[in-house]
């Protein structure tokens, strides 16, 4: 239908002539006669609701006034009086009778110029009818159609947001070629929009504009590329879609923003989400190693071991065990790990398409014994809508040819009952074949057996030929198959005995000699079958092994050709076919019998068996001019012939990508992407690198409700990646700890320690720092094996797995301690500590919150290492691992040893910030033990920077914030914030304020006093005021300078909402007296391995939280107090101490959110 | 993606069109309506069908097709979660989605699909967020609207959209604050002619009606969540909550809508609430056939069992049913051979039997496979699983919400061979 411009703008038109036009195309658009009738009930049925067909032309509010489908050439011209009129409720009703039209396929052109009118127009609802009319029509009326193009663009340039988006949205829908440049211009602008909607929008209009010009394809693709830079998840999935429909081939563009999208994905919407996930399928496949790249060595029966259990933990063994029985140690890129594990918790979405989406991309891209964990899901889509199951099955089908363990022990959900539609029932038994092996067979064929009595015919025939697929890959149940079906041989449905036959002649040529009495079975049951299918079946066979039944077979011969006239078509071929190879293997008994067959044949009414007739008698009876074949005419006939193979039809089809249209049609569709292989050697890993930018550490605005979707403004943590590179052997460990700090993924990393029994959930997440015991040690393993004598490394770690195993516990703690003190290393170096320093430091601990303080470090040292850090900082960390491990365990020591440098001398690195916790710092001074320096008690870690603006988003403004813990003056009800502003630029930035804060009711900010003028490299500091409400949502608002405005959010932990108060001990138990019941949070735990005195309790309470200690006669005891900075509540903790590191943590608050926040806080920061 | 949606009822009439790129002939349809002769049953036609240039995807809901024109590569998922998703906001929108509320809703049903796809990929799909763009028909509402001549679509532009909480409208005021919670869990069963169960599991789901002003974030915890095997969430729950503490935690969208669904397993043991005994057979002569069918508890918790429904699908050669039901009615349709036995309430005191003779074509073989029962019943009070809230909790509000949890226990595809 889409009319050549050239036609649509030749020459205006009058409405009746246009109306003869429409009328035609119409005709010629309902060429079927199906849609013809169905329009024409459809418009009958249109009238009879309407209530009648006037054809004058009436106003009204009531539509049933309106006669739409009357024949009257002129119909329309009531419309287009009501949409010239001034009501708009006249225009409303107009267009809405026009929107019908057009939905139910009526031609409503002749009224464009009436229509376009009103696009102007103020009431919404016809403006948007309006679009809805103008998206339909502005093909074929190219030239009206630019009256309405003022209007958009006008829009476009509205402040609304929404307006702006929608004006983009229609103007880009609008198919008129001649727009292509301002579509272009619009498509730009709004790409770089304030408003992340718009620019979704904007990734939307792309592949419509592709579609239009594609012309314009290299612009289009630098928008692409801007827009796939963007943090948002609004635009993530919509600029992957234009991507996808633009230049999917140009798979470079999502190197700097792979790991983005990977921590964004589970914020999208499920839409997008589905894009993005077959998207980077393809881009892990060209990018990283097969993960099954040493498969071949692991045994099939392993595998199978795997996926029996449902326990994942178990599959870590496992998987640890293959690592070692590889030769050649495959080390999973962290970049691969990153999209396995954020994909995985999207298992568990509604959204079939999601699902289905993760689940091929875990089938293509993770190591074998993870992939396990899609079977449980996908089962799940099982009671979906039938529709679904039909997709979901088709690929399931195709997983269980290639990894039948998987959905083994979910063998029973593929039972098929008998409400189910034939499709669903022929595809559960596809998959049912498949998944048969030895040892569930006979349950299969038992269930296979109710389903041969089914009523529905074609599913039992399908069902007899999986029973023949079943016999065939299993050769214990051969037998047993064989006479089942011969059974079924006497069974009364001809379509059942037919297939029972040819199902038998199949099973039979795979060894025809142990089968000779099956064959005589069949000999005599040709009497009683009346199917000509079957019957010609047997003939075949006793003709094709008559040297088995050599008695019987001329016998068949005789009683056949008595009955040989009567019989149909198929059966007289085989019954010639059966004489001929008698005559051949035993012509002494058969000879007359053979001629007589053949000279029925000759009289036939049937050219077909007359010629055939004809053929084999000049073949097989030698007369005088018999030529050369007959000599041959044993082997013709006899010749062995290949037995038929029965397998799957979904063999092999794992080619294409699982959950595509093309794997579901076993055909190439159009615009299909193919799946690429694995490539041969590493691609470069680093070309994922990204400008780095300083993380907001969310590992503490985890406890922000709203921490999981908040926009996530930090993925980008890569200087570990630099690092990586620098030095080699660290990869593994820092690159995980990194993507465990994404916000998503904080929620894990607290609860983990909670509660050992979490592991299963986290355990395929290998190297990350809150883990289960079996992949820390994989982590380490990979740490080692890094390293260049690898043989005796693993000796090693053999031994050490040994010593560990006893004490799972001692183990665990030992690695994480060893996580710490790496991370205290760091830290002294910053410190400006010497490496002996920091060794007695880790020797000693410090009372710091350990998860925390992972990410914070991380953050920090990024931070350092922007500030032109050098390599040389990460020797330290090794040396203190090693230290500690020499200090707990013997056995490691020899592990360590040789593969890192000698541990130079620290470097420099200047002191970020002070500890402005004064308190604890007296206290952590008045208790500390002679071996602590004093300056490791300053928990220099506890006041940390976060990232407001990133100077490269800032266009050289850096912001930076953090909590100073000082009381803001001007107003005690708020948490003064610090804010550092760098100017990176070359010239200087001015007026810096503050505007349009978006806060959550109640929530109040001070701003600070607008800098005038900050010059080029300067860095300046100003103290900001925010009233949280005692919560722990994000304040947002908007930076800004003489040129720009950036939008910003801070978001405090919930141990910054609180401000010191100082109690006795007395007073302390009248507060907490009056805090009982409801306010009382307590909980027990494990204090962690470094949590070894008072001392450092105090220093990790005071760390996590802004409390200051209470005075307690006991010394097992522990208290702290605080108020809320902004409703001045009392928050009093106490955490008594018990023999063996238990202790119990309570918390009273009348604010039981900050409570319940607080007390997940401390007992992270006491269990590490 | 998606090009065209077609809406074709079930005696193939197309009454509704819409397309999202330039358009495409409904002549494309006729590729479908030849696979929907050949499927004979509606159910059976191939979701995917393939034509020389398009492909249509379709499903088929409440008699309607939904058929959706597609021209390039996507996964086929995709589409039919989507097509789901129309259907069901139409659900939602007019209370049901058939052919006459399409029919006479058809510029809203236009506007939504028009805000529903946005050159055939998804835009917004959230009921919350359409129900500010466009709100549903109401018959006050539609009233109004012919006197004022005033229109459905919002008058002001939805903030939802631009939210970082997609899926709840701002602004949510209530008098009376609520949150009610169904605990719904379907019984799924084969059992076999003897009574031993070849397979069953529970499929649960979790209903919300959460009518709460502002934001609130609610927490809900079971006492025993590791029961639950597989789980899948609205995309309003944190799924990192979920794996770490195995509670909740959620900021729920305004209204009805499904929290969770759930699966226990195979591997459980799963109760089965009630037993049946029967006994049916045909007779090579005669033309006729005998049926007996006694139903009782089994494991019920104690708790009544009501709404009980047999279902038989009788073999197309039995005309006619004489039967005499002890407690309740049987209905046999000749046209569709179902026989449909409603007992109601289950009295364990006195077992209700349905008995009687069945009268076949005279003439036909006799049927080879005895008819499988479908049981339909319903236990109040009841998660079968052993599944039990333990407590609910807001943050973020400062009202106390009224709060209620509800557990039924369903058949759901509960099939006894025989």
């Amino acid at each position: 239908m889409r009319a050549p411009p050239a036609l649509s703008a030749s020459a205006p038109r009058n409405g009746s002539r246009d109306s003869v036009s429409g009328a035609l195309r119409r005709s010629a658009s309902s060429s079927s006669t199906a849609a013809a009738a169905a329009e024409m009930s459809a418009s009958s049925a249109f009238i009879d609701e309407k209530g009648g067909s006037a054809s004058e032309p009436e106003y009204g509010h009531d539509p049933a006034s309106g006669g739409i489908f009357s024949t009257d050439y002129k119909r329309h011209d009531d419309l287009k009086e009501m949409l010239d009129s001034n009501k708009d409720s006249l225009k409303l009703e107009a267009m809405k009778r026009i929107v019908a039209m057009i939905a139910r396929g009526k031609n409503a052109s002749d009224l464009f110029p009436a229509v376009v009118k009103n696009v102007a127009c103020k009431n919404i609802e016809v403006k948007k009818l309006v679009y809805v009319y103008l998206v339909r029509y502005a093909e074929e009326q190219q030239d009206l159609a630019l009256l309405s193009i003022s209007t958009f663009q006008r829009g476009l340039k509205d402040p609304n947001q929404l307006i702006r988006a929608s004006a983009l949205r229609v103007l880009s829908s609008i198919r008129v070629t001649i727009i292509v440049p301002i579509m272009m211009l619009a498509i730009k602008e709004a790409a770089s929009d304030m408003s992340p909607y718009v620019r979704k929008t904007a990734a939307h209009a792309i592949p419509k504009l592709h579609s239009l010009d594609p012309e314009q394809k290299d612009q289009l693709i630098e928008v692409i590329e801007k827009l796939l830079a963007d943090k948002t998840t609004l635009v993530a999935g919509s600029v992957v879609m234009a991507f996808e429909e633009v230049c999917p081939d140009r798979i470079d563009l999502i190197h700097k923003n792979y790991r983005k999208l990977c921590n964004l994905l589970i914020d999208v919407e499920e839409w997008g989400q589905v894009v993005i996930i077959n998207m980077l399928t393809r881009y892990a496949r060209t990018q990283f190693l097969n993960p099954n790249i040493n498969e071949s060595l692991l045994e099939e029966s392993s595998e199978k071991a795997f996926y029996a259990s449902d326990d994942e933990e178990d599959e870590d063994k496992k998987a640890e065990a293959a690592t070692l029985a590889k030769r050649k140690p495959y080390v999973m890129d962290p970049d691969h790990r990153l999209l396995l594990r954020n994909t995985k918790p999207l298992l568990q979405s509604r959204n079939a398409a999601v699902v289905m989406a993760v689940a091929q991309l875990y089938f293509h891209l993770a190591p074998k014994a993870e992939v396990g964990i899609i079977a449980k899901a996908l089962v799940r889509l099982m009671r979906s809508h039938s529709e679904v199951q039909y997709v979901v099955l088709q690929n399931v089908a195709t997983m269980t040819i290639k990894r039948r363990g998987m959905f083994e022990p979910y063998l029973k959900s593929f039972y098929i009952r008998s409400t189910d539609p034939t499709q669903i029932k022929i595809l559960k038994l596809e998959v049912l074949t498949n998944l048969a092996n030895e040892t569930n067979i006979s349950t299969i064929l038992r269930e296979f057996q109710t389903y041969i009595k089914s009523m529905d015919k074609d599913f039992v025939a399908a069902s007899i030929q999986a029973i023949g697929r079943c016999a065939t890959n299993i050769g214990e149940v051969r037998d047993t198959c064989l006479n089942g079906l011969v059974q079924l041989l006497s069974n009364r449905d001809e379509l059942v005995v037919a297939e029972s036959v040819v199902v038998i002649k199949k099973l039979l040529q795979m060894q025809p000699e142990q089968h000779s009495d099956i064959i005589k079975h069949m000999a005599k049951l040709i009497d009683n079958i009346q199917v000509p299918m079957a019957r010609a079946s047997i003939l075949w066979l006793i003709g094709e092994y008559c040297e088995h039944v050599p008695k019987i077979a001329p016998d068949v011969l005789r009683n056949m050709a008595k009955t040989f006239t009567n019989e149909e078509d198929i059966v007289k071929l085989q019954i010639i076919n059966l004489a001929a190879k008698l005559y051949l293997t035993n012509s002494k008994q058969t000879k007359l019998l053979t001629q007589y067959v053949l000279n029925l044949a000759k009289y036939d009414q049937n050219y077909d068996i007359r010629d055939r007739a004809r053929f084999i008698r000049q073949l097989i009876v030698p007369t005088d001019k018999s030529g050369a074949l007959s000599k041959y005419a044993k082997k013709l006939f006899l010749a062995l012939k290949p037995a038929p193979v029965l397998q799957s039809t979904f063999k092999d089809r794992d080619h294409f990508q699982l959950g595509s249209l093309s794997h579901l049609l076993n055909a190439k569709a159009a615009g299909y992407q193919e799946l690429p292989d694995w490539p041969e050697s590493v691609p470069d890993p680093s070309v994922r690198n990204v400008e780095q930018e300083e993380v907001i550490d969310t590992s503490e605005g985890r406890m922000g409700l709203l921490g999981d979707w908040r926009e996530i403004p930090d993925w980008s943590k890569c200087t570990s990646r630099k690092d990586r590179k620098e030095k080699k052997t660290e990869k593994p460990f820092y690159s995980d700890s990194e993507g465990e700090s994404g916000p998503t993924e904080s929620a894990d990393s607290e609860s983990d320690s909670g509660s050992g029994s979490e592991s299963a959930s986290a355990s395929d997440e290998s190297g990350s720092g809150s883990e289960s015991e079996e992949s820390r040690e994989e982590t380490e393993s990979e740490d080692e094996e890094e390293d260049e004598e690898k043989e005796k490394k693993r000796k090693k770690r053999l031994d050490k797995t040994k010593a560990k195993k006893p004490a799972e516990e001692s183990a665990e703690s030992e690695q994480s301690s060893g996580t710490e003190d790496r991370k205290r290393g760091r830290k002294a170096v910053k410190n400006q500590k010497s490496a002996s320093e920091s060794e007695s430091e880790s020797e000693s601990s410090e009372s710091e919150d350990e998860s925390e303080e992972e990410s914070e470090e991380e953050s920090e040292s990024d931070t350092d290492i922007r500030k032109k850090k050098t390599p040389i900082s990460k020797q330290p960390p090794k040396q203190s691992k090693k230290e500690s491990k020499k200090e707990r365990q013997e056995m490691s020591l020899l592990d360590l040893d040789d593969f890192e440098p000698a541990p130079a001398s620290a470097p420099v690195t200047p002191v970020n910030f002070l500890s402005s916790s004064l308190v604890s710092d007296l206290e952590g001074l008045s208790l500390t033990n002679n071996i602590l320096a004093p300056t490791t008690i300053a928990p220099s870690g506890s006041i940390k920077m976060y990232e407001l603006l990133h100077r490269i988003t800032g266009e050289g403004l850096a912001v930076e914030y953090c909590f100073s813990r000082q009381p803001f003056s001007p107003d005690p009800n708020m948490v003064a914030v610090q804010i550092q502003f760098t100017n990176n630029t070359n010239s200087e930035t001015k007026n810096l304020h503050i505007e349009e804060p978006r806060l959550q009711s109640g929530m109040r900010i001070r701003e600070f006093t607008e800098i005038d003028v900050l010059a080029a490299g300067e860095s300046v500091t100003v103290v900001m005021g925010i009233d949280f409400c005692d919560s722990t949502q994000a304040a947002n608002f908007q930076l800004c300078t003489h040129t720009r405005k950036f939008f910003v959010s801070i978001q405090p932990p919930v141990g910054e909402l609180m401000t010191p108060v100082f109690l006795t001990e007395n007073d302390f138990k009248k507060e907490q007296g009056k805090l009982m019941g409801m306010n009382e949070i307590s909980e027990k735990l494990m204090l962690g391995e470094k949590c070894v005195n008072e001392h450092v309790i105090v220093e990790r309470v005071t760390a996590t939280a802004n409390l200051s200690r209470v005075p307690c006669g006991s010394e097992k005891e522990c208290r702290f107090a605080g108020k809320t900075v902004s409703s001045g509540c009392l928050v009093l903790v106490t955490v008594p101490t018990k023999e063996g590191g238990a202790a119990q943590l309570t918390v009273n608050c009348e604010k039981m959110l900050i409570g319940t926040l607080l007390v997940k806080d401390i007992m992270q920061a006491l269990s590490q | 993606m998606i090009h065209s949606l077609f809406l074709i009822n079930n005696a193939g009439d197309l009454f509704l069109e819409k397309h999202w790129k330039s358009v495409i002939s409904r002549s494309v349809c006729d590729y479908f309506f030849e696979a929907r002769e050949k499927a004979v049953e509606p159910d059976n036609v191939p979701p995917v069908i393939r034509t020389p240039h398009h492909y249509l995807i379709n499903i088929y809901r409440e008699k309607i097709f939904f058929v959706s024109v597609i021209q390039t590569e996507v996964p086929p998922l995709f589409v039919i979660e989507f097509l789901h998703r129309v259907a069901e906001t139409f659900q939602d929108y007019f209370g049901e989605c058939s052919e006459s509320t399409i029919k006479d809703n058809v510029v809203i049903v236009y506007e939504l699909l028009e805000e529903m796809l946005d050159n055939g990929f998804p835009l917004a799909t959230e009921s919350n967020i359409l129900k500010e763009l466009i709100r549903p028909p109401t018959i006050l509402r539609s009233m109004v609207n012919t006197i004022t001549g005033s229109s459905n679509v919002g008058e002001t532009l939805p903030t939802g959209q631009l939210s970082t909480i997609p899926w709840r409208r701002a602004g949510v005021k209530y008098t009376n604050n609520e949150a009610y919670f169904d605990v719904v869990e379907e019984i799924d069963a084969i059992l076999d002619k003897s009574g031993t169960t070849v397979f069953a599991e529970i499929q649960g789901v979790i209903d919300a009606c959460v009518k709460l002003s502002g934001m609130p974030d609610l927490t809900l915890s079971f006492m025993n969540p590791r029961l639950l095997d597989d789980v899948s969430f609205h995309p309003c729950v944190r799924y990192k909550r979920w794996e770490s503490e195995r509670v909740i935690s959620f900021v729920p969208p305004d209204g009805n809508f499904q929290l969770m669904s759930y699966h226990i397993s195979a591997q459980n043991l799963v109760a089965i609430p009630v037993y049946v005994k029967q006994n049916i057979s045909f007779f090579e002569t005669g033309s006729s056939g005998r049926l007996d069918i006694t139903v009782g508890p089994k494991q019920t918790m104690g708790k009544t069992v009501e709404g009980l429904v047999v279902t038989v699908h009788m073999p197309k050669v039995v005309l006619s049913a004489n039967l005499n039901a002890t407690q309740g009615t049987y209905n046999y349709d000749p046209v569709t051979k179902i026989l449909v036995w409603d007992i109601g309430k289950l009295n364990p005191q006195k077992l209700p039997n349905l008995k009687g003779s069945l009268s076949l074509q005279s003439g036909a073989p006799k049927p080879e496979e005895n008819p499988s029962l479908n049981i339909d019943l319903k236990i109040q009070q009841l998660a079968i699983s052993g599944l039990k809230v333990n407590r609910l909790d807001m943050y973020g509000e400062k009202y106390k919400p009224f709060k209620g949890v509800k557990y039924v226990t369903k058949a759901g595809k509960f099939q006894v061979r025989t």
